[in-house]
């Protein structure tokens, strides 16, 4: 196991390499020059010439590059600025270092992320169990009926309709946002119930359709007609025998959307106005914050390689054949 | 007469498929003592499995109408309830599956699946339930038992994952094993091995056995009596050596015509019966077996597409046929016929 977690630590280091440079390349491609944004009106050739040297872009761009990844374990100097190590850049429109930037940003979109997986979890693989179990009986067709309405449903449009109903009309709850549990713990769960609720619909749906069709297979499998054979209680087949096969795939897909949700929720965080890395994204994008941009991708990756790595490990829990391999 | 130990009248089992309705088992009928073994032979989809899991009572209760009587040691199975059914799964009835690698959970190691079985059985503790799989692993044979009782499927081998199969369907001390085409899946020593352990539990604990498979050698090896399917009836019921040795069903000599030789001139063609089982949507009219039947020349033209044989005969051994008693004696002889002529022909035409 220990061996494992190397290897794919390993791995995972080489992956966001890769990733970096091919971000670094592709920002460097964009248009815009964010030398020249800074300079403002009275610009001389000699005052850009000095933006452009502070920011770090007058160097060539692999120049350019190794002092990014330089940067990140022994630190860089933008003129007068620091930036102390592991620093991912400086952003000059945030005036602030992205790392601190992103781990200010971070605890909203984990607690975005966090509350709406469980609820995908519970009521997806609920819902859809209990659609398998009951299969071609009305609750079968009710959780299905729902799973088609919720895979259709855009958040954009079922947030600001619940915002509405629920916020706006019927004032049963807070205007929702992000307040640090640390501070308070009711305001935290009361401003983040809609979005995890509006997160979690959209994913809910998805989650109890593969999660029946799933678990419908698995109660196919022979082993399980073996365990009826047994003459074990229902229940218990369900469970202990059919749930534990159908769960692996639906574990796959889980691992790859709490990476997406880690990276950010784009259009969650913007409908709510909550301040996460999905807001952050789409802020430096409009601002032309390019180390704010380079930040929010390497952090959406590294969400992503790290739950694959975690789902690698559970994977390995679950199925003693991986173990062994 | 008392009743048999295992006692099957005029079983019937249909299902509702999206073609319409489908006899699968058509008037089915045998019985089983103790400490026997019954095979059940037939073509795939001639009923076989289907019987077994009516038996146990497996099959899709939704999709599935079954009719007549199946008693086990005087209770019937046919209509009860799941309930009464499950009590009697896997401890007074045990079933061992063709394949043990999909039969056998890959998520839990052999011990817990063996012991599962006994704690729903008996109620004890989990410690008692699991001495009993290491002495199961090794009564049917497998080394260092204590040590492997840990271990999951994946880690045997196809032979050693048929025992454990065993191990776990015996756990119980169950009076009657169905085991479905046990040896299928295993190469032909592995088989051998697994048969004889069948045979030596047997007689250790008196377990009645059907035996459900396609291959006659099997048969040949362990069964005590034969009951052969076609098309979800049986055609012909006897005792092994007896049909075996004169089959009275054209069916079964053409069987037993298609088996390669292992003694004598063993250069020989294989002798397929011809054409192919019918599909349980469409069975033929009268004997379902005529449009591929060798023997119906001898009898009146148009009386096997008609008139459905009954089962009949002498001396326990019985054959749904309409050839008479005579003419039934002569099949196995006619078949030696055959082969006797081939083998001079054969040797003929190397000379």
């Amino acid at each position: 196991m220990l061996r494992f977690l190397i290897r794919r630590t390993l791995g995972a280091a080489l992956i966001l390499l890769v990733i970096s440079a091919v971000t670094y390349v592709l920002f460097f491609a964009l248009p815009s020059d964010p030398a020249l944004l800074t300079c403002g009106k009275q610009c001389t050739p000699q005052l850009l010439a000095t933006i452009r040297h502070n920011m770090g872009i007058d160097a060539p761009v692999p120049v350019q590059y190794w002092h990014f990844l330089s940067g990140i374990f022994v630190g860089r100097h933008y003129g007068t600025v620091d930036c102390a190590a592991p620093c991912l850049g400086y952003s000059f429109v945030n005036e602030q270092p992205v790392l601190q930037t992103l781990l200010n940003r971070f605890p909203a979109t984990l607690s975005l992320a966090l509350g709406a997986a469980t609820l995908v979890l519970t009521f997806g693989v609920g819902l859809g169990m209990i659609a398998a179990l009951r299969r071609g009986k009305p609750l079968d067709k009710a959780a299905m009926g729902f799973a088609l309405v919720g895979a259709s449903v855009q958040i954009y449009f079922f947030g600001i309709v619940v915002r509405y109903i629920f916020v706006d009309q019927l004032d049963w709850l807070p205007q929702p946002g992000y307040t640090s549990p640390g501070a308070s713990l009711t305001g935290w769960a009361g401003g983040m119930l809609l979005p995890w609720v509006t997160l979690a619909v959209v994913n809910v749906a998805t989650y109890a359709r593969f999660t029946r069709s799933s678990m419908l297979e698995s109660l196919e499998d022979e082993y399980v007609r073996a365990a009826r054979a047994k003459g074990l209680r229902p229940w218990g087949i369900y469970i202990k025998h059919a749930w534990r096969g159908a769960m692996t795939p639906v574990i796959t897909m889980f691992g790859i959307d709490l990476g997406l949700f880690l990276g950010g929720a784009l259009i969650t965080e913007t409908t709510f106005n909550i301040p996460g890395i999905g807001q952050l994204a789409v802020q430096s994008v409009a601002n032309a914050d390019l180390p704010m941009m380079m930040g929010t991708v390497l952090i959406a990756c590294t969400a992503m390689v790290v739950s694959g790595i975690v789902v690698d490990a559970c994977y390995a829990l679950i199925d003693p054949r991986v173990r062994v391999s | 007469m008392t009743e048999s130990f295992l006692d099957v009248r005029d079983l019937s089992v249909r299902f509702r498929t999206e073609d319409g309705p489908l006899q699968a088992v058509d008037g089915l009928s045998f019985s089983l003592e103790r400490g026997r073994t019954l095979g059940i032979v037939g073509e795939s989809g001639s009923g076989k499995s289907v019987t077994s899991l009516a038996v146990l009572g497996l099959h899709n209760r939704a999709r599935t109408t079954i009719s007549g009587s199946i008693r086990l040691d005087g209770t019937e199975l046919v209509g009860a309830g799941e309930a009464q059914l499950r009590k009697l799964r896997g401890h007074r009835m045990a079933m061992v599956f063709q394949d043990a690698l999909t039969a056998l959970s890959p998520y839990y190691t052999v011990g817990d699946q063996i012991a599962e079985t006994y704690r729903r059985h008996t109620g004890c503790s989990r410690r008692a339930a699991t001495e009993r799989a290491v002495e199961m692993l090794g009564v049917v044979g497998i080394p260092s038992p204590r040590g492997r009782v840990k271990d999951y499927p994946h880690q045997f081998s196809g032979g050693m994952r048929q025992r454990v199969m065993i191990a776990m369907a015996l756990v119980c001390d169950p009076d009657l094993l169905i085991a479905d085409e046990p040896t299928t899946a295993l190469d032909v020593t592995v088989q051998a091995q697994i048969l004889d352990l069948l045979a030596r539990l047997q007689e250790e604990f008196r377990t009645a056995i059907v035996l459900i498979t396609h291959d006659l050698g099997v048969i040949a090896g362990i069964a005590h009596d034969v009951l052969v399917m076609y098309a979800g009836r049986s055609v012909e019921l006897g005792s092994a050596e007896e049909v075996l040795t004169e089959p009275h069903h054209p069916y079964s000599a053409g069987l037993l015509a298609s088996a390669p030789h292992l003694t004598g001139d063993v250069d020989l063609p294989l002798r397929p019966v011809p054409g192919s089982p019918p599909s349980l949507l469409a069975v033929p009219s009268g004997c379902a077996f005529h449009p591929r039947c060798a023997a119906r020349p001898q009898l009146p033209a148009g009386l096997c597409g008609t008139e459905r044989p009954e089962l009949s005969g002498t001396r326990g051994h019985l054959a749904a046929c309409h050839l008479s008693g005579l003419q039934r004696a002569s099949l196995g002889a006619a078949a030696e016929i055959r082969d006797a002529q081939e083998t001079q022909e054969t040797q003929e035409t190397i000379r």
